[in-house]
């Protein structure tokens, strides 16, 4: 130890970095990287444990669903909308000048069979569960959704046409797995 | 610093080696303190009683309160109607929650009257802002405890709010709920850091009264003090103004805990939360409605979200963007105005965040939004520069003692040509 500390005397006087220097920059450089990665299960942890996210994908039957019926199912939690679509809402649908939209999506898109529409239950404003589900429900201008909280409006594909929500209701990867069930998640 | 308690020998012996008696004698009771402080320097101290008040109750209902999502409403219910003095512990702990920021409102109000925050005052400011920031997580959380329609709601709108930050806004939000809507996990760690939270604020109340004991308190007149002759020493002489005014307090807050308990909540948190059904309208504690009301007057999400947090940042860079080395509005004439609109306009905003944004309110929502930032950013650089400040008083005591000249001759002395 003694003959690695004495050359380092040299530097006393001088202006130059020693080796010295050298290791306890390294040192304070390895400790700091060694204490944030040590933060990282920390905040880990508060991410969605393994048990949620095995709850990650529901299985529907649409057999008993009429024409024009809207259902609800819960997927990870949330509400999932699925419109069985009459055909005039299929229409009103896809006669809408994409343009012109907020977050421009043409309905074939958010679609995999024109009369199935599927999208997450969750305004992109802030989280509220927009209304419509029900035939009573206000269903705001577009005849899809209407939003309560902040006064947002989806028409009938689950497209933001009004009011401050910035993006179109999500929809969820599903598949079919027959004719008449899907698999959401 | 003659010590004169150091009477007692016990006390002598552990001064000596923990030197606690020295500290209490020279911050609480010689403390020197400007003699003309009035009523409106009392809300700090009636600040500090509230956080032990929330402090105190809150480990008391913590014992008989269960975090779980199935459970937390009814333990709250039970804690109503069964648990001994339960209804007590949680209604003072509720509406102290509404006192304790009424009580920190004036505080800051008072500080920004008298110019509390110029030099050499900033960082003692700045530890308030973030004592009023910790305070907002704090009260957030405990709102959410309950498990109502409105902690639920006001849970998810307050969390949605991060999902409005570019590209990681959505996996921020999932990392804060612990999952894929508020749910149990969201739960859990609210009411951790609902518990640690307070304690945080007790540390930085530390530093605050650090900062305020170097340099002491400011006053009415906004002038350093001369000598001996300005100041008054703590105890008894603000020991017991600051008792009076707490008792006036406390007549009001008890009238709110015995006779109208549930006046300042809203009557939707008494149904157990749905996540699938949203109520009708979601409203904050009337304590962040105006901040509310920003959110809501901004057409876009991201520049909402911006505005509403910057509304509080801004007042980190209050002593910088103050450009009057005047400190109290007594002496500003122009300012003093712009103060008495700006409680005008945050009144305002409060009104408006409680309505629908429809109609007429999101018109005034926004004329009282930019006015909000008009005052700290343009006004007051601007104000600070042209504005021609009364003649300051050569001293306290001049100012209150008579015949020794209230005011120094006219024209004389101004901090400003």
């Amino acid at each position: 130890m003694a003959d690695i500390a004495h050359p380092a005397g040299g530097s006393v006087h001088g202006t130059e970095t020693s080796r010295r220097d050298f290791l306890t920059l390294t040192a304070a450089a390895l400790g700091g990287i060694g204490a944030a990665s040590a933060i990282w299960p920390f905040l880990d942890s508060m991410n969605p444990a393994k048990d949620t996210l095995a709850l990650s994908s529901t299985e529907v039957d649409l057999a008993p669903v009429q024409k024009g019926q809207r259902l609800t199912v819960v997927w990870r939690g949330k509400p999932v909308f699925i419109d069985h679509r009459p055909d005039e809402e299929i229409k009103k649908a896809q006669e809408v000048d994409v343009s012109s939209l907020r977050d421009p999506q043409p309905d074939s898109e958010r679609v995999k069979k024109p009369e199935w529409l599927v999208v997450v239950g969750v305004c992109t404003h802030l989280g509220c569960i927009p209304l419509g589900q029900k035939a009573t429900d206000d269903r705001g201008q577009f005849g899809g959704w209407f939003c309560p909280c902040h006064g947002s409006m989806y028409d009938t594909s689950g497209r933001i046409r009004q009011g401050p929500a910035p993006q179109n209701l999500a929809v969820p990867p599903y598949e079919f797995t027959s004719d008449t069930t899907i698999k959401i998640g | 610093m003659a010590a004169p308690v150091k009477q007692n020998k016990l006390i002598r012996w552990i001064d000596h080696r923990l030197p606690v008696f020295t500290l209490m004698e020279h911050e609480l009771n010689e403390y020197p303190t400007p003699k003309n402080l009035n009523y409106w320097w009392n809300f700090g101290s009636l600040a500090g009683i509230m956080l032990v008040i929330m402090i105190f109750t809150g480990v008391f209902l913590a014992m008989a309160y269960t975090p779980q999502k199935d459970l937390a409403f009814d333990s709250v219910e039970r804690i109503m109607r069964e648990v001994n003095y339960g209804w007590l512990m949680r209604y003072i702990h509720m509406n102290g929650a509404s006192f304790f920021f009424i009580v920190t409102y004036i505080h800051i109000f008072r500080g920004l009257y008298y110019g509390s925050y110029k030099t050499p005052r900033e960082l003692l400011w700045m530890l308030g802002v973030v004592i009023l920031l910790l305070m907002m997580a704090t009260a957030f959380m405990g709102y959410v405890l309950p498990w109502g329609q409105m902690s639920y709601w006001g849970a998810t709108v307050i969390t949605n709010l991060f999902s409005a930050v570019p590209v990681v806004g959505n996996a921020i939000v999932t990392w804060l709920w612990g999952g894929f809507v508020v749910d149990n996990p969201t739960l859990n760690r609210f009411f951790a850091l609902h518990y640690l939270l307070p304690f945080v604020i007790v540390g930085v109340v530390m530093l605050h009264l650090a900062a305020l004991h170097q340099h002491g308190s400011n006053n009415p007149l906004g002038i350093d003090r001369k000598g001996p002759q300005d100041s008054i020493p703590f105890h008894p002489y603000y020991t017991i103004k600051d008792l009076f005014g707490l008792g006036v307090f406390l007549l009001f807050y008890a009238a709110f805990v015995f006779f109208w308990p549930n006046l300042l909540g809203d009557p939707a948190n008494y149904i157990p939360a749905n996540p699938l059904q949203t109520p009708p309208e979601i409203v904050p504690e009337w304590y962040f409605l105006p901040f509310y009301a920003i959110l809501r007057s901004v057409p876009n999400k991201l520049l909402g979200v911006v505005m509403m947090f910057g509304s509080i940042f801004i007042l980190f860079l209050l002593p910088w963007l103050d450009t009057s080395r005047v400190r109290s509005a007594t002496f500003r004439p122009i300012y003093k105005w712009f103060f008495f609109v700006l409680i005008v306009d945050c009144v305002a905003l409060g009104i408006v965040g409680a309505h629908r944004p429809e109609g007429i309110w999101v018109v005034i929502g926004r004329i009282a939004t930019a006015y909000y930032y008009f005052h700290f950013l343009l006004m007051m650089p601007f104000v600070g520069w042209f504005e021609r400040p009364r003649p300051l008083p050569t001293s306290i005591s001049s100012a209150v003692l008579k015949g020794g000249g209230r005011l120094a001759g006219a024209g004389a002395t101004m901090e400003k040509p």
